[in-house]
């Protein structure tokens, strides 16, 4: 499926890049629209926004199966409308509302959904890593061809368990796609003050896993490069690496201001690199979309938004006994 | 001069073993390093090398030779020139015998009551009591904890294909401590898993696979190395129905020996029966007798919650009568009454049983009638079995090896004040291991470890006796 990258520009179609546009689209209206219900005291505690970064998920989404599985950390809003969540189960659950994805008991950090294959939103930096290779293992053993994908931050990839779980995934030839997704900073922390390795998934190396780097801020280079992650799995060749160059625009959450960096440096890459506007740039030029027709996108994205807000500030608290539920079988 | 060599102790809680075979005989010439022996014991077949030179003078106990005690001589070695007929009236031969004089002071039969020493076949068996829940007639067969736990865990293998086993050396091995021995053969490698030693990540794995739609049972080579697991057995494998809003479970069982063994010091001797007794999300068992962890064992593979099986390695050894059931299972959250008594109540779970019967026949014959209960599983916990108890003896003393601050005891003494407060009179004493790391000298382990002998004391004491 993988085309040279020459072809790759001519070949995709129309349908395709309408797709990714709406789909990253719909990620940043949704995360713009939770900071400012954050801002209104309407969502609580940690917020982690995926603004910048959406082209990894999207490109990848694009390339998964119905069936492939997914697990991240707590910055996961992206990551759950990109598989097909409900946005209004999404946003209910940010404000701590019944009709949200956990009853209102998760939050931000902490979502699932069995029906789309997503296991978490998991808020202890790293411990999604050994959890996802698990998935993978469960479908092993239970011998279907599906993958999961694993994603964790240029942060996480200092984390013991990570490398623990890489041993045990080449041991056991798992098929899962482990995606880093360096955005550059852990937390303040940039990726030079926290290590000198030269890329972190040449890390794989050391156990014997493939991997690359691909520019996390293109959508169909992420895709490409998901496809050919897929295929390797698939084909029982066991796990995959693949380090998404990508940046947040935000900080780190809700509460950071980003000191650590220049405005400047932020507003290059919004410049130069935006995933969003770089398709929307291709449909324009390639003439396969209007400004008309790209200004209905908005306003359709914008009417979903708005529709789960509202369904996020209506929907109703948990109900108190539900503090006595859910936590036994 | 004769040097006998006397029974190894070949692992820190080893009290006697098969002499399997003799490698040498009488006459034989052997040089330190030399293989005299392969010596069998409840967890392996280890070979005995020689340390000194010399001939074999006279082999003492004949391969075959079951149960041995530890430090009883088994051959003797001689000079050239002597005769092996002058050591029998020798009687104070150099003792001589493989590099486990330490262990072997360790090992020392004693008289106290400690729990360094349970000598499984030195002590009695205890009598297993009634248990209503067991037909009439059921017929009963002798089992140690380790084949229970075994059965068990192939009982469900054998049930549900999702079950599988994990952790270090399960397999090939059987099992550091041989709780899997056999397992490998039956189910193959699909479904007995070795692990690298990486307790973090194959917690973290198995509680994905669990996510997944497994089930599976995860051995912590000792519940010591858990804690390197120990955030995805609570914030995963705990809190993911709770904060999935009950859509996603994680069925999985972490088990494993846990608490004190024998002489191995302050990291490998903790009982974390109080650490994961407080975790909401979590069932924990801490059986005692083999009946009952063949039963919890089966309801915890069974179980779609996570549980936390604690075993014991000095009772892995101990002989109990399970039934002999097509399914057998015990249900979490309820005490067994082991004995009924009315003059002070006695509560305990895990080893902590083997000190409360100990110490409740030594009462019995002051004249003092104590009803010991074993709490089984500690969540959930059956306080109101020990409240009912407490209501008829007005008295209680409980048991247990961890440490006193938030202990199992101070949880259930707070509930007798709050459930029972008019019917005490007298004090709960919550007997605890002392508020110290786990020494290894022999003399301070001993006095590290809660007793028999406290047990009895603090019975009397709050029966003003």
């Amino acid at each position: 499926m993988a085309t040279a990258k020459s072809a790759k520009k001519s070949n995709i179609s129309k349908d395709e890049l309408l797709a990714y546009y709406r789909d990253m689209l719909l990620i940043r209206r949704f995360e713009e629209k939770a900071g400012q219900l954050y801002g209104m005291g309407l969502i609580g505690g940690f917020c982690h926004l995926y603004i910048g970064q959406e082209a990894v998920v999207v490109g990848l989404e694009a390339a998964a199966d119905e069936g492939d599985k997914r697990v991240t950390s707590y910055r996961d809003h992206g990551h759950m409308l990109a598989c097909g969540m409900d946005p209004k189960g999404v946003m209910a659950e940010l404000t701590g509302r019944e009709g949200g994805y956990s009853k209102g008991k998760g939050g931000s950090m902490h979502m699932f959904s069995t029906e789309r294959h997503f296991y978490g939103g998991h808020g202890i930096v790293g411990a999604q890593v050994p959890i996802g290779a698990g998935l993978a293992f469960s479908d092993m053993y239970k011998g279907t061809d599906r993958v999961t994908f694993t994603y964790f931050g240029d942060g996480a990839a200092n984390q013991g368990q990570v490398y623990e779980t890489y041993n045990m995934a080449e041991l056991w030839n798992l098929p899962v796609v482990f995606v880093i997704e360096n955005n550059q900073y852990a937390m303040g922390t940039s990726v030079k003050r926290s290590t000198k390795s030269p890329s972190l998934w040449e890390r794989g190396a050391a156990y014997g896993i493939e991997g690359e780097e691909v520019d996390g801020m293109s959508v169909l280079a992420v895709k490409e490069a998901g496809e050919k992650a897929i295929a390797h799995c698939r084909a029982g060749k066991g796990p995959y690496i693949l380090e998404m160059k990508t940046y947040r625009y935000r900080g780190h959450s809700m509460s950071d201001p980003a000191k650590y960096r220049t405005r400047e440096e932020v507003q290059k890459m919004r410049d130069e690199k935006d995933p969003i506007e770089n398709i929307r740039e291709m449909l324009i030029t390639g003439k396969h979309a209007s400004e008309e027709d790209l200004k209905a996108i908005d306003k359709e994205i914008k009417e979903i938004v708005n529709e789960a807000a509202d369904f996020s500030r209506e929907s109703p608290e948990p109900a108190l006994d539900e503090l006595w539920t859910d936590i036994y079988a | 001069m004769a040097t006998e060599i006397l029974m190894p102790a070949l692992s820190p809680t080893m009290e006697e073993g098969t002499l399997a075979k003799w490698l040498v005989k009488e006459g034989d010439e052997v040089k330190s390093g030399d293989i005299l022996a392969e010596i069998e014991t409840d967890k392996a077949t280890m070979e005995f090398e020689a340390v000194d030179e010399g001939i074999v003078g006279k082999i003492l106990i004949a391969e075959g030779t079951e149960a041995v005690k530890v430090n009883t001589p088994i051959a003797v070695l001689i000079e050239e020139g002597e005769s092996a007929d002058d050591i029998e009236a020798s009687s104070g031969g150099e003792s001589s015998g493989g590099d486990t004089s330490e262990a072997k002071s360790g090992n020392t039969p004693s008289d106290e009551p400690v729990a360094s020493n349970p000598g499984s076949a030195t002590m009695p068996e205890p009598e297993t009591p009634e248990d209503p829940e067991i037909p009439e007639g059921t017929e009963m067969k002798t089992q140690t904890v380790r084949e229970a736990l075994r059965d068990a865990m192939a009982e469900e293998m054998r049930t549900d294909e999702m079950v599988f086993l994990m952790g270090e050396e399960v397999a090939e091995y059987q099992g550091a401590y041989k709780v899997s021995q056999g397992l490998l053969d039956e189910f193959g490698s699909k479904r007995v898993i070795d692990t690298p030693i990486t307790e973090h990540g194959f917690a973290g794995l198995a509680a994905g696979a669990a996510m997944g739609g497994l089930r599976p049972i995860v051995e912590f080579m000792t519940f010591n190395f858990a804690m390197q697991a120990i955030d995805h057995i609570i914030n995963t494998a705990a809190k993911t129905r709770y904060m999935s809003g009950g859509q996603m479970s994680v069925p999985i069982v972490f088990r494993g020996p846990n608490g004190a063994a024998a002489r191995v010091a302050a990291q490998h001797s903790q009982d974390y029966a109080g650490w994961y007794a407080q975790i909401p999300g979590l069932w924990v068992a801490m059986p005692y007798s083999a009946a009952d962890a063949k039963g919890l064992m089966k309801s915890a593979i069974k179980s779609d919650n996570p549980v936390v099986f604690l075993e014991n390695e000095l009772l892995y050894g101990q002989s109990f009568e399970v039934p002999v059931l097509d399914d057998y299972t015990v249900p979490f959250g309820k005490a067994r009454v082991w004995q009924k008594g009315d003059d002070v109540t006695i509560v305990s779970f895990g080893i902590g049983m083997k000190y409360a019967l100990e110490a409740a026949a030594k009462l019995a014959e002051d004249g003092i009638s104590a009803e010991v209960i074993d709490l089984r599983t500690l969540r959930p916990m059956d306080t109101k079995t020990v409240i009912e108890s407490v209501k008829k003896t007005n008295r209680c003393v409980t048991v247990e090896e961890g440490w006193p601050v938030a202990s199992i005891g101070s949880y259930l003494s707070s509930v007798i004040m709050q459930e029972a407060f008019d019917y005490l009179d007298a004090p709960v004493i919550t007997l605890t291991g002392k508020d110290v790391p786990m020494p290894y000298a022999s003399n301070l382990e001993k006095l590290a470890l809660v007793t028999t002998a406290e047990v009895v004391e603090a019975a009397k004491s709050v029966c003003y006796k």
